[in-house]
């Protein structure tokens, strides 16, 4: 078959709203389908999507392929992966982007299993490049680059023997691009043909609920202390927190002030957590504190206080006003290259 | 009633204790100098399967992949309560990737038979991948609940549970048979069992390809003993040899960096727009940050 290079995204949808994720891995597409000389699209089962829909459009896709059912209102296991791995076998794109979520990560590997190819969990980064097995050099793949082992090492992965190379890409690592509403989609509707036998997970109800904390899971974690509790400060804490990818901490006399809940609390008393970044706002650094945190792989700590002990454990110190130094930050993650 | 359950298992490399001798010059894993483990979110699928017996009745066949000394999470499994235990181990299956260990172990489940329900962890530690249940369920035609935090209702058809995603959880139903992954909160594992611990700390290992069935269990006081471990290799579970191992996974390591930090080295930062936009732009290009 004389192949497309056209890089393909599913479509997550929450609540009836794209997830956000999806428009980051919009535009991170638009970049490899540049690259790769080919085209963006998108793959979307669900129901009453049409207004939706355009938004992909605004970040640069060319067609979306529309499955729409209303039994596939709420995400259910089998019928996605159907709706994706036909829509696959019909348009074969070169690549497939889904987001490093419960849905996506529920999906995505049905869908590799099916098609026999590979697929790389949770990357932090895609790139296009050359591979070169025995004497063979595959010209153009896709580059999926992920932490592993606990985060002790970058890999980068390929998988040029099978198509497509797919990968999911972990929540807010891909930029959004800027919107441009003169930017239109084609909306083709794709139909799928399901059988009653494929709805057979039945949603019993859907609970929203705000977004428990996960210090011991999280990679990237920036923590308030004293230092850091006053509301401007924990704000802007906690916006860092957001744009890394990452979960707020605390010390624990901010929990027990009452400010943050005692799931935020790191140290001997709270959660120790080894992520592979930790980012101690406002915090003095006592041996309780360090108790849970002194595994970090990286630690960044800010105190105006240049004699605070935290700054023996610290990789990177920086001697300063918490919210001067965190402002400087954000801007400097939100502008990066 | 009585429900046939397995549960998968890993032995993995214990990721949240690397140490610096764990990384070799040349930013490879030194796997020799990691201990290894029991894969935490295992332990709470094999707990959970503990609980449905416990609850309904049944039987807990527990199977895992690896090298022979994988064997010793099975006997993990046997000392909290599992009834059965199969080793899947061949130098012909090393290399795998998800594709090629998911395909591994259908092949085992499928010989193995009759199942109600599959129980895998969420993800194991090693990768993080998350992709091996599904994909078990998958090549099986088996519907599927990940990211399990609680089951809550079953009964001899259908299993009910609360499964977390982003933005809360939903509870979802489901006709046996099915596989579930678990969560690290579903529940609290159990430790072993000090009675259980002195009937198979010795017990042996034994390469089969005999059909499944039950005669190596010596019924002893009552409660079946299992005599030996089993021991397939790729004959024994019929799987095609080419769909194993490094030669049956699509995917491929091109490049490997390690990020553990040579020493710990302090510095420090100037607190100008110039020099934190650099510690940024450095964390960025060193992939601690995306
Ligand atoms: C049995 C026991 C168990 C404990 N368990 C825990 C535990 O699990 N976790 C825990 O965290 N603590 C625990 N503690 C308490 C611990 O001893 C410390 O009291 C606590 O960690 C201090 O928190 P902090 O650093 O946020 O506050 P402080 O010690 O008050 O330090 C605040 C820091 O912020 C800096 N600062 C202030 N304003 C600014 C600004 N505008 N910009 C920059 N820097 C600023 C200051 O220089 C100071 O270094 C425990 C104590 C005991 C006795
Ligand atoms: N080699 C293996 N042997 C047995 N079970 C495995 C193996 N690899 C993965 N699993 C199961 O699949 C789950 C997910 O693994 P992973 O996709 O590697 O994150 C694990 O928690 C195990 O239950």
């Amino acid at each position: 078959m004389d192949s497309n290079n056209n890089v393909m995204v599913f479509i997550e949808v929450r609540h009836g709203r794209i997830a956000e994720v999806s428009l980051e891995l919009i535009s991170a597409a638009a970049g490899l389908a540049a690259e790769l000389g080919g085209q963006v699209e998108a793959i979307a089962p669900g129901h009453r999507l049409e207004e939706e829909l355009p938004r992909l459009g605004h970040y640069g896709c060319r067609r979306v392929y529309y499955i729409n059912d209303p039994r596939l209102t709420h995400f259910t296991s089998i019928p996605c992966a159907r709706a994706v791995i036909e829509t696959i076998r019909r348009h074969d794109p070169a690549v497939v982007l889904f987001g490093a979520t419960t849905r996506g990560r529920d999906v995505a590997p049905r869908v590799a299993s099916a098609l026999k190819c590979g697929l790389t969990a949770d990357c932090t980064d895609l790139k296009i490049g050359d591979h070169t097995i025995k004497d063979r050099t595959y010209e153009n793949v896709l580059l999926q680059i992920r932490p592993a082992f606990g985060g002790n090492i970058v890999a980068t992965i390929v998988s040029p023997e099978s198509r497509p190379s797919m990968a999911t890409v972990r929540e807010g690592v891909m930029k959004m691009g800027t919107p441009d509403p003169g930017r239109e989609v084609e909306i083709i509707p794709e139909s799928i043909p399901f059988s009653d036998d494929d709805f057979i997970s039945e949603i019993i109800e859907i609970v929203r609920e705000e977004k428990q904390v996960n210090l011991k899971s999280a990679q990237i974690i920036v923590s308030a202390g004293m230092g850091a509790s006053d509301p401007e400060a924990l704000g802007l804490a906690r916006e860092l927190a957001r744009i890394l990818g990452g979960e707020l901490g605390c010390s624990r006399p901010v929990v027990d002030a009452g400010i943050l809940d005692k799931e935020h609390q790191v140290g001997q008393t709270g959660v120790t957590v080894r992520p592979n970044l930790y980012i101690a706002c406002g915090i003095s650094g006592q041996i309780q504190h360090r108790a849970g945190m002194s595994e970090a792989k990286r630690i960044i700590a800010i105190n105006r206080d240049p004699h605070a002990p935290i700054f023996a454990l610290a990789h990177y110190g920086i001697v300063g006003d918490v919210k001067d130094v965190l402002n400087k930050m954000i801007k400097a993650y939100k502008t990066k290259a | 009633m009585g429900l046939k359950i397995i549960v998968t298992v890993k032995q993995v490399p214990d990721t949240h204790n690397i140490s610096g001798e764990a990384m070799k010059e040349d930013g490879t894993v030194n796997r020799a100098a990691l201990p290894t483990i029991f894969n935490p979110e295992d332990l709470n699928a094999l707990e959970e399967a503990l609980q449905i017996k416990e609850a309904v009745g049944g039987t807990v066949t527990c199977i895992s992949m690896g090298p022979p000394n994988a064997v010793e999470v099975l006997k993990e499994c046997l000392y909290r309560g599992a009834d059965d235990v199969v080793l899947i181990s061949d130098r012909r299956f090393a290399g795998a990737d998800t594709l090629a260990t998911s395909y591994a172990l259908k092949c085992a489940i499928e010989k193995v038979g009759g199942f109600d329900l599959i129980l895998c962890g969420r993800q194991a530690i090693d990768g993080d991948t998350a992709q091996v249940g599904p994909q078990i369920a998958e090549k099986l035609g088996l519907n599927q609940l990940t990211c399990v935090a609680a089951i809550a209702a079953i009964d001899e058809r259908s299993i009910t549970v609360k499964r977390s995603v982003e933005d809360g959880y939903e509870i979802v139903k489901s006709p046996m048979p099915v596989l579930l992954t678990i969560t690290g909160s579903a529940n609290e594992p159990r430790s072993a069992n000090a009675k259980k611990v002195m009937t198979y700390k010795n017990i042996g290992k034994e390469l089969s390809s005999l059909s499944y069935d039950e005669t190596y269990m010596s019924v002893a006081h009552g409660t079946p003993v299992l005599s030996h471990i089993r021991e397939w290799n790729v004959e024994a579970i019929g799987a095609a040899p080419e769909q194993c191992g490094l030669s049956g996974s699509p995917t491929k390591v091109k490049k490997i960096q390690s990020v553990v930090l040579a020493a710990r080295e302090s510095r420090q930062i100037a607190n100008s727009d110039a020099g934190i936009s650099g510690l940024i732009h450095e964390l960025i290009e060193e992939n601690i940050i995306g």
